[in-house]
C-alpha cells in the first residue's frame, strides 16, 4: 500500500464535482483527500487526490476519471518528479508557560501564528503532508482544539504541466460563464 | 414561415428569405437596394422547435415516448413535424427499452421521451439496462420550469442527480441557446467510444423560450471525451508476439465485436490463424454459430466444452468483451495457464476484473484491421489439434444432450417424456422452422439461456437480450423497438414471469401495428430462481410459483391473434403460422414443463469448468459436491 497523487483538469461546470465523487463512492475507492480549486483560466478547475492503494487500484481511478467526459485531463504524478503542499489552521491551548515552547516549535516548522488569545493561538502551517503530521503531533500534547486542513496539492516539476487538450468552451455561449462547481 | 416547411429532409426548405414574397403587393420604394440582397438570417423557434429540428439533424425520425405536462411543449411542436413518428408506449420503462432494442437492431442511436418526476424515474431501469450492455440511446425528459427546479415542485425530480450513474452522460439544460449544442453532443457521445445512454433534461420553460436556431455544423469537439481513434501499433505487435508463440490459442468474442461492425475481421482472424472461437452471451450472432470455428457461448450456461477450452487454453484473445462475473466464475482459477490479450475500446474494463498480459484500447475493428496487417507479414502456425481436442470435449456436451433435431423423432430418447414440452425443443424448433434468421429477442431467466443455447444465430444482430443488468421485462418492448429498425422477422421471446411485467406494451404493438411475434414459455414458474431454489436452497420454492391468467385470452383482449402449444408436434405449425402473419403482433404460448432446469451450469463461486452437467440420459449423476457448499457463502 502506497500513497497517490493523481491530478486532473475538470471543465469548471455545475455538476462535474458530484459526477467525481459518484464515481468515488460508486467504485469504492479510498480517498485521502480531494481539493478542488479554480487555475489560471477559468473555464477550468484542478483537483489533486491522493488515495491509498495499490498501483492496480491508482490506475483504476485514473482511468475511471478520464472515462468521465467533463474531465480533461487525469495525470498519476507518481510518474513525474513534483512538489505537493498541504495547508493547516490549528487551534493550540497555550498558556502563559506553554506559549514560547509553541512559538519555537512554530519557527523551527516555520509556520505562522495568525493570532494569540490569553487561553490559545491560532497557527497556519504549509508544507508536504508528513511535515504538517510530525508538527501536529509536538502539538497535540498541548491540546488542539481545532484543526482543519486543505488536503494536498500538487504540480509536477520543470516545465510538465497538465495538458489541457486545446480546450476551449466557446461552444456553449451561455454555459461559459464560469460556474463554481 | 412554419417549421413544418423545412421538414423535408431529402429537399429541405429554404431558410426564411428577407426579400419581398412574390406575388405580394410590397411597394419597391421599400425594399433597401443600397447594400444589395441581405444574406437570409436563422429563423427564431423555441426550445421545442429546436429539439425537434436538433434531432431531424441527426437522423432521429423515430421517437418511443409517453406524454405529460412538463414535456407538453415539445409534444405539441412534434405536431409540426410529421417526419419524426412517435411511438406512444404504455410504460416509460417499456419506451426505454423500445429505443434499447432499436438501438441493437439498427446500430442506429434510440430516442426515448418522457415528462419530468414519474415519467424520467420510470426511465431507470431501461437507462440502467443501455448503460449496462453499451447501447446508444438519448433519453429526453421534461423538467419543472428552471425556477422552481430545487423547490420539490409538483412532479419534479433531480433526473440527472438520479441518472447520473446510469447514463454515460446528462445534460440539464439552463439556457435554450446551448440546447443544439446539447443535442448534437448527446448524439455524439451515445454513438461513439463505447456507446451508452445519454440523458437530456429540459425544463418547461427553456422548451418554450426563444432563440435563433442554429445547428452547429462543425464536428463536436470535447476535450474530455477522446474515444481511441488508433490501435497502438507497438503494442499489437507484442500481442502478435504472444500469438506466435500460443498453442492452444481461442477467442473470446463479445458485444463489441457487433458495435465496431468487426465480424469480417474476426472471421478472417479466426479463419487465417484457425483459432477457436468462444462467444458471450451478447456476442452471440457475431460470428455463425455454423462456422466450424466457432463453439458458442461461455460463461454460467455456457456449453462446457468452452468452458474447458477456456480453463484449458494458453492464449486467450478478448475481443470486446469484458470478463463479467457469468463468464469468467471463480476469478481465482479462471484460465489460470492463459496468456492473455484484452482488447476493448474502454479502457477501464483492462485490467478491471482479470489482469492481462497485453491490453489494447481500441475500436475492435480498427484493431483487428492492424491485427490482420501485421498478420500478413508473419507466419502463426495453426495448431488443429487443439479444436480437435476442443471437437472431442464437445462429444462429452452431445452425449449428455437431450434436444438434438437430427436424430428425429426425438421424443422416444430416455429421460424426454413425450407429453412434456421442453423450453430448449421450443428454442431448438423456433431455430430450425426461421431458419436462424429471425432476430430474436428475449427476456430474462431460464428461456434466455434455452435460446442462448439452442438458437443457432448466422447474421450479425440477431440475439438481443439484457445481459449485464438482467433486466426483467426487457423482452417485449425490445422486440417492439426492433422491429421498428428492421424488416427481419422479430420474435420477442418472454417467460411468464418477465412478460408479466411488461406486457402492457402489447398494446402499443396492436396501435402501431408492428408484426412482431410474442412467444410466452410458460412454465407456471420463476423458472431460474426455482432452479437455484432446487440446487442451492433445499427445493424451497418459496416466491416463485405463479398463477397465471389465461395468456392467450389476455392476447385476445388486445386483439392479437393467438395459439397454445403444448406438445413439440405443434411447434412447427405455430411457428410457421406466426411467420406467415406479416400485420400487426402475434402471439403464441408455449406451456412447457414445470420443473425445467438450465444444464450446464457453473455454480457461482466454482471454477468454470467445475459445472454441473445434464445427467447423461439413463445414468443417474450425482450433483459435484463443489456445485452445493460454495454457493450459499459466495456473495453472487
Amino acid at each position: 500500500m502506497a500513497k497517490h497523487t493523481i491530478c486532473a483538469l475538470v471543465e469548471n461546470r455545475p455538476g462535474v464535482l458530484v459526477r467525481v465523487l459518484n464515481l468515488f463512492r460508486r467504485r469504492n475507492f479510498n480517498i485521502d483527500s480531494l481539493t478542488v480549486g479554480r487555475t489560471q483560466r477559468e473555464e477550468y478547475s484542478r483537483l489533486t487526490m491522493v488515495m491509498e492503494g495499490s498501483r492496480k487500484e491508482a490506475d483504476l481511478v485514473e482511468k475511471n476519471l478520464f472515462k468521465l467526459v467533463n474531465v480533461i485531463h487525469v495525470e498519476h504524478l507518481e510518474d513525474t518528479p513534483a512538489v505537493a503542499r498541504e495547508l493547516a489552521l490549528m487551534k493550540v491551548k497555550t498558556d502563559q508557560e506553554t506559549r514560547r515552547e509553541v512559538t519555537q516549535l512554530c519557527d523551527i516548522f516555520r509556520a505562522r501564528i495568525l493570532d494569540v488569545a490569553p487561553d490559545a493561538m491560532m497557527i497556519e502551517i504549509t508544507g508536504e503532508e508528513r511535515k504538517l503530521e510530525n508538527f501536529i503531533e509536538l502539538l497535540r500534547p498541548m491540546g488542539i482544539v481545532e484543526m482543519v486542513r486543505t488536503g494536498v496539492v500538487a504540480m509536477g516539476r520543470g516545465e510538465h504541466t497538465l495538458k489541457d487538450h486545446g480546450y476551449q468552451p466557446q461552444r456553449f455561449p451561455s454555459s461559459a460563464r464560469p460556474t463554481v462547481l | 414561415m412554419t417549421p413544418t416547411d423545412t421538414n423535408q429532409r431529402a429537399a429541405p426548405a429554404p431558410i426564411a428569405e428577407a426579400g419581398p414574397v412574390p406575388g405580394t403587393a410590397v411597394p419597391r420604394t421599400e425594399v433597401p437596394r443600397t447594400r444589395g440582397p441581405r444574406t437570409p438570417g436563422p429563423r427564431t423557434l423555441n426550445g421545442a422547435q429546436i429539439l425537434c429540428e436538433s434531432l431531424l439533424k441527426e437522423g432521429a425520425d423515430l421517437i418511443f415516448g409517453y406524454p405529460g405536462g412538463a414535456i407538453l411543449p415539445t409534444y405539441d411542436a412534434l405536431t409540426e413535424y410529421p417526419a419524426i413518428h412517435h411511438v406512444l408506449t404504455r410504460h416509460e420503462q417499456g419506451a426505454t427499452h423500445m429505443a434499447d432494442g432499436f438501438a441493437r437492431a439498427t446500430g442506429k442511436v434510440g430516442v426515448v421521451m418522457a415528462t419530468s418526476g414519474p415519467g424520467a424515474t420510470n426511465l431507470v431501469t431501461g437507462l440502467a439496462t443501455a448503460m449496462m450492455d453499451s447501447s446508444p440511446i438519448v433519453a429526453i425528459t421534461g423538467q419543472v420550469p428552471l425556477p422552481l427546479v430545487g423547490t420539490d415542485a409538483f412532479q419534479e425530480t433531480d433526473v440527472t442527480g438520479v441518472t447520473l450513474p446510469i447514463t454515460k452522460h446528462n445534460y440539464l439544460v439552463t439556457d435554450v441557446a446551448d440546447l443544439a449544442h446539447i443535442v448534437k453532443e448527446a448524439f455524439h457521445i451515445a454513438r461513439t467510444g463505447r456507446p451508452g445512454p445519454v440523458l437530456i433534461d429540459i425544463p418547461k420553460d427553456i422548451q418554450m423560450a426563444e432563440t435563433p436556431f442554429i445547428w452547429p455544423e462543425e464536428p463536436v469537439r470535447l476535450p474530455g471525451y477522446r474515444p481511441p481513434a488508433t490501435a497502438d501499433p507497438v503494442r499489437v505487435g507484442s500481442a502478435l508476439e504472444l500469438i506466435k508463440a500460443a498453442k492452444r490459442p481461442l477467442i473470446l468474442a463479445g458485444h463489441g465485436i457487433l458495435m465496431a461492425d468487426a465480424v469480417d475481421q474476426l472471421r478472417h482472424y479466426a479463419e487465417a490463424t484457425h483459432t477457436p472461437v468462444a462467444l458471450t452471451l451478447l456476442g452471440k450472432s457475431c460470428m455463425s454459430e455454423e462456422h466450424p470455428l466457432c463453439f458458442g457461448m461461455m460463461g454460467m450456461h455456457g456449453n462446457a466444452h468452452v468452458n474447458e477450452a477456456i480453463q484449458q487454453a494458453d492464449l486467450l484473445i478478448a475481443l470486446g468483451m469484458r470478463f463479467d462475473d457469468r463468464v469468467t466464475g471463480n476469478l481465482a482459477t479462471y484460465a489460470q495457464s492463459a496468456k492473455k490479450i484484452h482488447i476493448d475500446i474502454d479502457a477501464t474494463e483492462i485490467n478491471k476484473n482479470v489482469p492481462v498480459d497485453i491490453g489494447i484500447v481500441g475500436d475492435a475493428k480498427v484493431v483487428m484491421q492492424e491485427l490482420l496487417s501485421q498478420l500478413n507479414d508473419t507466419n502463426v502456425e495453426p495448431n488443429p489439434e487443439w479444436v480437435d481436442q476442443i471437437r472431442t470435449w464437445q462429444l462429452d456436451s452431445d452425449r449428455r444432450e437431450l434436444i438434438r433435431d437430427d436424430q428425429e423423432p426425438l421424443d422416444d430418447r430416455p429421460g424426454l417424456d413425450p407429453k412434456k414440452l421442453l423450453a430448449g425443443q421450443v428454442m431448438r424448433d423456433l431455430c430450425k422452422y426461421t431458419k436462424g434468421e429471425a432476430v430474436t429477442v428475449t427476456d430474462v431467466g431460464q428461456h434466455q439461456m434455452f435460446e442462448a443455447q439452442y438458437y443457432q444465430h448466422k447474421r450479425p444482430r440477431t440475439l438481443i437480450t439484457s445481459g449485464g443488468l438482467g433486466t426483467m421485462g426487457f423482452g417485449v418492448p425490445a422486440a417492439i423497438g426492433a422491429k421498428m429498425g428492421t424488416d427481419d422477422s422479430v420474435w420477442a421471446i418472454a417467460g411468464d414471469g418477465g412478460f408479466q411485467m411488461t406486457m402492457m406494451e402489447l398494446a402499443t404493438a396492436v396501435q402501431e401495428r408492428v408484426n412482431v411475434k410474442v412467444a410466452v414459455i410458460n412454465n407456471g414458474f420463476l423458472g431460474m430462481v426455482r432452479q437455484w431454489q432446487e440446487f442451492f436452497y433445499d427445493e424451497r420454492y418459496h416466491a416463485t410459483p405463479m398463477v397465471n391468467p389465461d395468456f392467450c385470452k389476455l392476447a385476445e383482449a388486445f386483439g392479437i391473434p393467438t395459439r397454445r402449444v403444448t406438445q413439440r408436434s405443434q411447434v412447427k405449425d405455430a411457428v410457421l403460422w406466426a411467420e406467415s402473419i406479416t400485420e400487426g403482433p402475434v402471439f403464441v404460448e408455449f406451456v412447457v414443463e414445470k420443473e425445467d432446469i438450465v444444464y450446464p451450469m457453473v455454480p457461482a463461486g466454482a471454477a468454470l469448468n467445475e459445472m454441473i452437467r445434464r445427467p447423461i440420459p439413463g445414468q443417474e449423476e450425482a450433483v459435484p459436491e463443489i456445485a452445493l457448499g460454495t454457493v450459499a457463502n459466495s456473495g453472487v
